[in-house]
């Protein structure tokens, strides 16, 4: 059917995932550039890249902070994905999305981390990164019932004591969590056979190709890349097309003879295996958790990624991944960049001035010298904006980036005509 | 179960903290109480659960600390000769105006273009409102707490057998008050619009209600709920020091209390706050094991509210819904 765009004659080529030829080519073309990123050229010292050359125009990408940040995207997106699949396909609100990842985060610090003071039993990272999965699984499988039996709001409301009473356990569970404020650390990326000391693939150490940060974006790129085809093919599967039946209308969902109860449990369970996996790389990755991270706000966030993103759409939610976690670092590069251009004077300046505060007895929106008179710290601007951004989707473009890049696709599609 | 008779067993025999928990739980069941009310009346006439009510209690809060201590407004305008008290009373009643205004600004600039969207869409603009609104109102407040200059100060009621704070008192005697004023309200003819409208929104326009300032009024008296237990909230004896970044963190444990009691009943959510509200005092002054660790009766309300639901999920005075294909 070449030369025939949108002609399907079966009805695996409609519901295969990669549909036309243009999404074929973008997207294997987008996975070699992110491949070949942390090769390239950036880092301060060159000495432990492949290449020296740099990618032109994102080729600052390849330098480590950016590196982390990319790496943290992919940890993102992989909770997201399982948030989406709850919220945005079955529509079930969960505000207590943290709540699970806490619960991943911890089977993974118990079973991965070196015997000391606190628990932990020097596992290898083939056993305690399906663990964490798996456990958050099944107590969400347990806590489901409840959840199950109440829908809409009051679902959100309950996920949301879940947040409370997880986060007091957590701090309370001090041999495991190491307490409120201090925490305890946990970086256990390398990847071994079992407790050997030279690892089989070593994460945290920087290589004569690739440093430390990009080995572990890499890393949560292939796990990221699993778990997306993974979301994508539930979507069109079976459960998938009940998960949707029962967001649309659960009542009608039934009398169709789709076991409700059974498929919201399912998505409270696949859920929470994404969110225990999250929470499990983001503690491995960042290196060290403390109890309060597993809080509203982290819950909050989720929310906003499959918002912003669109909710019901796997690419949506891994462009709303990259969207919110980017997000801090784009205000902070332009608040740093407006404080350039006033130093510097000129026609930005002038600008600039009302947004950005310089000094004392200066007034703007935001203040680069936190804690010395108004004016928002880039923290708080941030926050600020992420709750602008939630209302300004739901109001304006509740299908979120996604509907965005739609419309944009569909433009061109039909260009020079408007249909 | 044990606990219970844990409790009643304790109680018994140590006079002086059955007291204690019961002026402490009457308190904090008034803030409930008053938190759940705000929260249930913005509910019952938009459908909306407003997740940025802890923020809207934070900004009353700071409000009345502004009014009154920062700019001292009407106090500069009047005469010496007027006592601390009133003084006081009528800059606490400026900010609450104040607050019902950013109340009806919200709703009109936000909630309003979202009629006729799903319940859960709008209960999420509310969170952004949240989340934007309290690091606004946190960015005011600063990192020092600010004292509200309220006349109650530190003073101690005291019966003999029990004590309450004065503020404690007034928390009580004000919630009873608003609680009454609310109940006549829904007898109203305004208040029965608002129940017209919470029923259905289109047939209420048909019989010539106006909605939209329905819409408003509900939002206005939220807020001025919300900031009135934001100022109890922020007083003597919880957080003496005043209105800080956390208070607004505080609305959130009105949720289980709204949910106990059903989230379209006043009676509800009266009935709630103080269940909530007792249980929580009861716990934190009996139950003290050492396997629970510190504040345990902070995630009583939670506890109690999946309990509930576990046996009914619409609370107990909320109406069930009625499902149709």
């Amino acid at each position: 059917m070449r030369g025939r765009p949108l002609l399907y004659t079966s009805y695996e080529s409609d519901q295969s995932m990669l549909n036309t030829t243009t999404k074929k080519v973008v997207l294997g073309a987008f996975l070699a550039f992110l491949v070949l990123l942390p090769f390239t050229g950036g880092a301060a010292s060159s000495g432990d890249r492949l290449f020296d050359f740099s990618i032109p125009f994102v080729g600052f990408l390849s330098s480590n902070d950016y590196l982390q940040l990319l790496a943290t995207v992919c940890v993102f997106a992989i909770g997201a994905l399982g948030l989406n699949l709850l919220t945005g396909v079955a529509g079930q609100v969960s505000l207590g999305h943290s709540f699970f990842m806490g619960v991943g985060a911890y089977t993974a610090v118990w079973l991965g981390a070196p015997e000391g003071p606190l628990l932990g039993m020097g596992l290898p990272i083939w056993i305690w990164l399906p663990a964490a999965g798996i456990v958050p699984a099944v107590i969400g499988l347990i806590v489901g019932p409840t959840a199950v039996r109440v829908r809409g709001l009051y679902l959100a409301i309950v996920t949301l004591g879940l947040v409370f009473i997880g986060e007091y356990v957590f701090r309370n569970w001090r041999s495991l969590t190491g307490g409120s404020q201090a925490g305890r650390s946990f970086q256990e990326l390398d990847i071994r056979l079992w407790k050997e000391e030279v690892p089989l693939i070593e994460i945290s150490q920087d290589g004569p190709w690739l440093s430390t940060n990009g080995k572990a974006f890499l890393m949560m790129l292939v796990v990221l890349a699993i778990f997306t085809v993974l979301a994508k093919n539930l979507q069109r599967s079976r459960a998938g097309r009940a998960f949707q039946a029962i967001r649309d209308r659960d009542v009608a969902a039934e009398v169709m003879g789709v076991n409700e109860f059974r498929y919201k449990l399912l998505a409270f369970g696949i859920s929470s295996f994404y969110a225990g996996i999250a929470g499990a790389l983001l503690t491995a990755f960042l290196g060290r958790t403390i109890p309060e991270r597993w809080d509203l706000i982290l819950a909050v966030q989720f929310i906003a990624i499959i918002l912003i993103g669109g909710a019901g759409t796997v690419s949506g939610t891994l462009m709303g991944a990259a969207f919110v976690i980017m997000l801090p670092r784009v205000v902070q590069n332009f608040t740093e960049w407006l404080k350039g251009a006033i130093d510097e004077g000129g026609f930005i300046s002038v600008i600039a001035d009302p947004i950005v505060a310089t000094s004392a007895n200066d007034t703007g929106i935001i203040n680069t010298l936190p804690g010395v008179g108004p004016g928002l710290s880039v923290l708080q601007a941030n926050q600020v904006l992420y709750g602008l951004l939630i209302i300004g989707f739901l109001i304006f473009e509740p299908l979120g980036l996604y509907g965005i890049w739609l419309r944009i696709r569909n433009y061109w599609k039909g260009w020079p005509f408007t249909y | 179960m044990t606990d219970l008779i844990l409790i009643f067993a304790q109680a018994t025999t140590r006079e002086s903290h059955l007291a204690a928990a019961i002026s402490e739980g009457l308190s904090l069941g008034a803030i409930y109480a008053l938190l759940a009310m705000g929260f249930v009346i913005i509910f019952k006439a938009t459908q909306v659960l407003n997740f940025a009510h802890g923020a809207l209690a934070a900004l009353g809060a700071f409000l009345v600390a502004s009014f009154a201590t920062l700019i001292n407004f009407p106090g500069r305008f009047l005469p010496e000769t007027i006592p601390h008290w009133l003084r006081w009373s009528l800059s606490a009643l400026c900010a609450l105006i104040a607050a019902a205004l950013v109340g009806m600004l919200l709703e009109r600039i936000f909630i309003r273009p979202m009629v006729g969207e799903e319940l859960f869409a709008v209960a999420i603009v509310t969170l952004g409102i949240d989340i934007a609104l309290r690091n606004i109102t946190n960015d005011f407040i600063g990192t020092d707490p600010r004292p509200l200059g309220d006349p109650w100060g530190t003073k101690i009621l005291d019966l003999g057998w029990v004590t309450f704070a004065h503020t404690e008192v007034a928390q009580i005697l004000v919630s009873i008050v608003l609680v009454s004023a609310v109940a006549l309200f829904f007898r109203s003819r305004t208040g029965i619009a608002m129940r017209a409208t919470a029923f259905d929104q289109e047939a209420a326009r048909a019989q010539g209600i106006n909605v939209g300032r329905i819409f408003s009024i509900s939002w206005a008296i939220g807020a001025v709920l919300a900031a009135v237990a934001g100022i109890f909230v922020s007083v003597f004896p919880r957080r003496s020091a005043g209105v800080d970044t956390a208070t607004a963190f505080f609305a959130f444990k009105a949720l289980p209390a709204i949910i106990l009691g059903g989230l379209d009943s006043v009676v509800g959510a009266v009935v709630g706050g103080f269940g909530i509200g007792l249980a929580e005092a009861f716990v934190g002054e009996y139950v003290s094991f050492s396997f629970l660790g510190s504040g345990f009766a902070g995630i009583v309300p939670y506890l109690v509210m999946l309990l509930v639901l576990i046996v009914k999920p619409y609370g107990l005075f909320g109406t069930e819904e009625i499902r149709r294909v």
